[in-house]
């Protein structure tokens, strides 16, 4: 992959003034946003919410304020949400617009005023996985991603990987029971709940993976012990709350955390259409799934 | 699921639109009472009407929840509702849908309270547009008339009041319709909506409505066909 002719110290200054992925929030001020974005992203069971737990005693210890947020956390959707998953009977694309106006009531109520107050917001998921699940489900991934272009670009994005055959086991230790909706019982592919969920976790592994490149995560391999998972986390978070570019694959062909998501920036925040351009030139050597996202 | 170009479901949808008091639901209904006393299949809707999500919207306005983009996120995850479990499948099972009130009063009122209207359109592009979209064009002066005199109250939304234009809600309401209006009047080059004088009497534009419907829609094409029950099982 082509390297940005960019310097650090420009990068630094990318990094330190908010985005948003696509036209964005109405009467946000983003130079006020001091704060930093972190996502964790990944499966029931991947080791998400242990991370963060961690994450934030960590943070909390060393002086930095923190805020929580995640899926179905918000004071004006939340139980209504909950209320019409339990009676499955929305369709598709509503469930997708009820998700969303879940997402942005905290991204306006809980997020935004906390950057502004220079907290660190540790979000347990972010629009990934509400994106990748949609499109799963048959919905255009353009119209998802429009929806989705009032979300603020988040500083780093760490993405757990864990294999769905170890998912399924960490799910089933844990609650002895499998979930409806993350083993994609909803699309009546199958009546055999294992089978299900193990496909249905590689369909949304897919479109994340397929996402990665153009959002910029930082993938982790979640099939290690959470302690070997913390260590990753919190030396690539040290590197960003330093406001330090992350020089060590210097002259490697990858592009560095940093870069990706400076790039991520630029090219989701100049419309669809040479966002679409840049997204193929970039995907040129290989990732025809990204192509996908790019319809 | 492919973005709606046009509704080539065998089913017509037409919409009416048109500021508070321009006496777009009176039409509606007396063409739908038309089209139901003379036997053809109809299905009428009406906006913020989802049984599951309007209790959130309720919530979210009683207690003063919402924001531009929340307000319309919440409203298009209602037409959804609707638009997905109703709409869509009677007009494949061949109905005529009225709709009153359909993605041009989120395009008007989102816009007004501040939210992109490009990004507006992407989010409702999944709907069809109706074949018919009648726009009651009504003086600002009049329609606000027809709303206020005699009302004790104006309510928290209906007047805008979030927006902060006025601490009296009889002014903000007039501040606020006049914003929307000027949203239609730029709809009305953007779109194909055929205009109806709202000023007219209620008869005279009911007239007008069910010959334009008549022009448009053929209209034998959508009455019941036989008796509910065939005369061999009843």
């Amino acid at each position: 992959m082509a390297r940005l002719d960019v310097s650090p110290a420009r990068v630094i200054t990318m990094l330190k003034s908010k985005r948003f992925y696509g036209k964005g929030l109405p009467g946000v001020d983003l130079e006020q946003l001091k704060g930093q974005l972190i996502v964790v992203e990944g499966a029931d069971g991947s080791g998400r919410s242990t991370q963060i737990d961690l994450l934030r005693n960590w943070l909390e210890r060393r002086g930095h304020p923190t805020v929580n947020v995640g899926l179905k956390r918000s004071t004006l959707v939340a139980r209504e949400l909950e209320q019409a998953m339990n009676g499955n009977i929305l369709g598709t694309r509503t469930l997708s617009l009820f998700y969303a106006t879940d997402f942005a009531d905290q991204l306006e109520n809980r997020i935004i005023p906390a950057l502004r107050s220079g907290f660190i917001v540790l979000a347990d998921r972010y629009i990934y996985t509400l994106m990748a699940r949609s499109i799963v489900r048959g919905v255009e991934p353009a119209w998802i991603r429009s929806v989705y272009g009032i979300s603020l670009i988040p500083d780093a994005v760490f993405y757990l990987t864990v294999s769905p055959k170890i998912l399924v086991e960490r799910n089933l230790r844990k609650h002895l029971v499998l979930d409806y909706w993350e083993s994609g019982m909803d699309m009546h592919r199958t009546s055999n709940m294992y089978g299900s969920f193990i496909e249905y976790q590689r369909l949304i592994q897919k479109e994340l993976k397929a996402m990665q490149e153009l959002y910029g995560f930082e993938t982790v391999d979640g099939n290690r012990s959470p302690r070997a998972i913390q260590h990753e986390l919190r030396a690539k978070i040290e590197v960003i709350l330093n406001g330090k570019v992350h020089r060590s694959q210097e002259g490697s062909d990858d592009s560095d955390s940093s870069e990706r998501i400076a790039r991520t920036a630029t090219t989701l925040a100049n419309g669809s259409k040479r966002d679409r351009a840049s997204v193929r030139r970039q995907s040129a050597t290989g990732h025809r799934s990204v192509d996908r996202l790019s319809e | 699921m492919a973005p709606a170009k046009k509704n080539d479901a065998p089913g017509k949808l037409i919409a009416v639109e048109g500021l508070d008091g321009s006496g777009k639901s009176t039409q509606v209904y007396l063409l739908k009472r038309w089209l139901e006393l003379e036997g053809y299949k109809v299905f009428f809707t009406e906006w913020n009407s989802s049984a599951i999500v309007r209790k959130a919207t309720r919530k979210g306005k009683k207690r003063q929840l919402l924001t531009a983009t929340t307000f319309s996120l919440i409203h298009c995850t209602d037409f959804a509702d609707r638009y997905e479990r109703q709409i869509m499948p009677l007009l494949h099972a061949g109905y005529i849908v009225l709709a009153d009130r359909y993605v041009f009063t989120a395009f008007a009122r989102d816009a007004v309270r501040g939210c992109d209207r490009a990004w507006l359109r992407e989010l409702y592009s999944y709907a069809v547009p109706p074949d018919v979209t009648f726009y009651f064009e009504v003086p600002l002066k009049t329609a606000l008339g027809r709303i206020l005199d005699g009302r004790t109250s104006v309510k928290y939304h209906e007047a805008g009041m979030d927006m902060g234009y006025s601490k009296d809600p009889y002014e903000s309401f007039r501040i606020f319709q006049g914003k929307i209006n000027q949203e239609y009047r730029r709809m009305t080059r953007e779109y194909d909506f055929i205009k109806v004088d709202a000023t007219e009497p209620p008869d005279v534009q009911q007239t007008k409505v069910r010959e334009i419907v008549e022009s448009k829609i053929d209209l034998p094409r959508y009455r019941w066909h036989g008796s509910m029950f065939p005369r061999h099982v009843s």
